[in-house]
């Protein structure tokens, strides 16, 4: 009888696998008989004639970075349906690939999405796979509009390349003016994690724009992701040089810990950190009030009272029930000025995916775009952006604008 | 006809081996002639190569000489980033042919050098202290790897664990390894015929390998390490030419895979990879090399092909790996495939049926 029970389940797995691959092929002929350009499918066009424009995203939906991969696929998602609902017609069509936020599996989502017909890729989420797919997207001539990926070597990839969010480097520079601007500490620690490129991007550049404003950096503390478990030592570290300030150019969840271990011993410096903080409050089991006077650098915060922002908080918490990260917030935007470029009459469905590059190149560096993460934000040539910084500062459990 | 039937086995075996690898880059040519090939697979053929080639210089470590190694993705580290370096380094300086040869010579040189400076202290060990060992070198790659600054200017090259700053160099200085953000801007090389080739050299000299006197001896240590003492095979130097040859092709692998993409960052090359490997070698079969090739493209390309399952795809991706490993390694179930094999040999063929019986 088990013979037989696993001899079925392995005769099922066989058909199962037959399918997806024949799926797999199918897709793939279509793909490759229209040649990769102008990807009109008849089926596909609106009862108007036109052409709904594929949008591909790429980003970790599973596994270590799954939770940054799930708010960009959501807010793209909201925002494709809501542009959709409002036109009355399919402007848009989303597929979202998942790529364990590996390089290796996030060329393969490309070149799946590529097949599938891909015209304008919002992605991919994290810095490491989005180098090796901007490589390719360059190669290929395909716009790519990263909402999260921060490194500089993403858009220094070539011109093709924009983003949504601040370079790492930006982010330090920022932070130091800033902090010496307003004179919020004298001497200040950082803790960072060195084997994280976002972590030493940041890092870097702010070391080196501190020592150009003539802040004193007393200590700079190190861990990597394999001894993150205990960061009590780098907290202590830092007590010992007697830091007022700490700097954290690190992940919410490291923070958290870290906010912890010197609530622990009583250290009570002003904590600063990026845009890798926004999060900290929605962590399960973290008591919020740790994190009262924590400051963060972020272009997006869910309680701020602009419409736009407003708008966009009450449709995602509608629809997933959960508060939008700045990560969902930069994705969100990545639909909405695609779409302005649409409603600008630039591009439609009908181009193939190398003539549209070249009508949102042009666009991305002359327009001006309103979102939920700035108001007024335009684009370099070189595939930065320019929006202004906002600092918020933890009160009662809640964002608040710094002064 | 009559030739091939008098063939040793081993040979028949091994040239089915080649057939089977030359047949699938024809088919594969084919298919990109005719327009059939998809992005999805173009894109994986590099990185199956790859994994072919570590699947069977591992297995000349687990197979055959019998002794677990879990740093496998160590050798593939140091040779991707040596490997690249040289081709990032000479690129626009020799003829690409050139650059592309010594930096896959490189990169197998140094992952052998690696393979010889790990093999003396650790191939006293064996069984599990092997395999800890091992998996500890892998690790430590990973972290100095990550911890590494690397640049040159004119006054030469600068070094450093800290950060890119510490390194002092000049502003018109380039830098090569970046620390956690690794090497970034890698003109791509590698190809589908780069890789074949590969695959095939590495077959050459492994199965040359161990159908040769050498690899009898490999053997033997395998089989009864004081057996093969007593009749005076040099161990040491047994042990140590398998896992240097083992640590060269990984090398080689890396460079491979590391020049198909435009960034390569040591994360990659962690314990989960070398237990991928592993996993290639062991669906394969133990010591049977071209179990370990079919085992790597198969496994390659399977969670790719799952992607229209989305959420579910890790799981039976999982499922898949435990069925094979039951259907081929189970005592009950190898017996019952016996019984089901023998039941249709008697039925189409009744007289050798008989004679067996």
């Amino acid at each position: 009888m088990k013979k037989l029970i696993s001899a079925a389940l392995a005769s099922a797995m066989v058909l199962s696998l037959a399918a997806c691959g024949a799926t797999g092929d199918s897709n793939g002929s279509s793909a490759a008989a229209s040649t990769g350009d102008a990807a009109a499918t008849a089926e596909a066009s609106n009862a108007d004639g036109s052409t709904p424009i594929k949008l591909g995203g790429i980003g970790p939906t599973t596994g270590s970075a799954a939770s940054y991969g799930i708010a960009v696929m959501q807010g793209e998602q909201l925002a494709v349906d809501e542009i959709n609902a409002a036109a009355g017609k399919t402007v848009f069509e989303l597929k979202f690939e998942d790529d364990e936020h590996d390089a290796e599996k996030s060329m393969n989502a490309y070149n799946t999405l590529k097949d599938w017909g891909m015209q304008v890729l919002l992605g991919t989420v994290t810095s490491t796979p989005s180098l090796s797919v901007a490589g390719e997207a360059v190669n290929d001539n395909m716009f790519m509009l990263t909402p999260s990926a921060s490194a500089v070597d993403v858009v220094e990839t070539g011109d093709n390349v924009f983003q949504m969010c601040f370079t790492d480097p930006n982010q330090g520079i920022v932070s130091a003016d800033y902090i010496a601007e307003k004179g919020l500490g004298t001497k200040i620690g950082v803790i960072y994690d060195s084997s994280d490129a976002y972590s030493m991007g940041i890092y870097n550049a702010f070391a080196e724009e501190a020592a150009a404003k003539g802040l004193e950096v007393v200590t700079a503390e190190a861990f990597t992701s394999d001894n993150k478990s205990d960061l009590s030592t780098q907290v202590a570290k830092c007590q010992d040089a007697g830091a007022d300030l700490v700097f954290l150019p690190i992940y919410y969840n490291e923070a958290s810990q870290i906010l912890i271990a010197a609530d622990k011993v009583g250290y009570k410096p002003t904590f600063f950190g990026c845009d890798g903080m926004d999060g900290i409050l929605t962590i399960e089991g973290f008591d919020t009030s740790l994190a009262e006077g924590l400051m963060l650098l972020c272009p997006f915060s869910a309680t701020a009272t602009d419409e736009t922002t407003q708008k966009f908080v009450s449709a995602y918490e509608a629809a997933y029930n959960e508060t939008p990260i700045q990560f969902a917030a930069d994705a969100y935007d990545c639909v909405y000025a695609i779409y302005q470029c649409v409603q600008n009459g630039s591009i439609n469905g009908d181009m193939s995916f190398s003539d549209m590059c070249e009508a949102l190149k042009t666009e991305f560096t002359t327009m001006t775009f309103n979102g939920t993460t700035g108001e007024g934000q335009t684009w370099a040539a070189d595939g930065t952006v320019n929006k202004p910084p906002r600092v918020y500062v933890v009160h009662d459990g809640a964002y608040q604008t710094a002064e | 006809m009559f030739r091939l039937k008098n063939m040793r086995k081993t040979t028949k075996n091994n040239l089915i081996t080649f057939g089977i690898v030359i047949g699938f880059y024809v088919v594969i040519q084919i298919l990109s002639a005719m327009g059939l090939l998809t992005s999805s697979l173009s894109g994986q053929l590099v990185p199956i190569c790859a994994y072919v080639i570590l699947a069977i210089s591992l297995n000349l470590t687990v197979g055959i000489l019998g002794e677990l190694s879990l740093g496998h993705a160590g050798f593939m580290s140091v040779g991707a980033f040596s490997g690249t370096i040289i081709w990032t380094v000479l690129y626009g300086q020799v003829p690409n042919w050139l650059g592309l040869v010594l930096s896959f010579v490189v990169g197998g040189v140094v992952a052998g050098l690696f393979g010889f400076i790990v093999g003396v202290p650790v191939l006293r060990l064996s069984g599990d202290y092997l395999a800890i060992v091992t998996l500890a070198f892998g690790e430590i790659v990973k972290n100095v790897m990550n911890a590494c600054y690397l640049g040159y200017d004119s006054t030469g090259l600068h070094i450093s664990f800290k950060d890119a700053a510490s390194m002092n160099m000049d502003p018109s200085g380039t830098t090569l390894i970046n620390g956690a953000m690794g090497i970034t801007g890698i003109k791509k090389a590698s190809t589908f015929t780069i890789g074949i080739v590969l695959v095939i050299l590495t077959l050459l000299v492994i199965l040359n390998l161990i159908n040769s006197r050498a690899g009898r001896a490999i053997e033997s240590i395998r089989d009864n390490e004081i057996a093969a003492r007593s009749v005076g095979i040099n161990i040491t130097k047994y042990k140590l030419m398998a896992f240097i040859t083992s640590a060269v092709f990984a090398g080689i692998a890396g460079v491979l895979y590391s020049l198909n993409y435009s960034s390569l960052v040591a994360k990659k090359f962690d314990y989960n990879t070398s237990i991928l490997i592993l996993v290639f070698v062991v669906l394969g079969g133990i010591g049977n090399i071209r179990g370990s090739v079919i085992a790597a493209a198969l496994l390659t390309v399977l969670p790719e092909l799952l992607r229209a399952v989305n959420d579910y795809r890790m799981l039976i991706y999982a499922i898949v790996l435990i069925v094979v490993m039951i259907f081929s390694q189970s005592p009950q179930v190898v017996a019952w495939r016996k019984r089901v094999m023998d039941g249709f040999r008697s039925r189409f063929n009744p007289s050798k049926a008989k004679e067996v019986q």
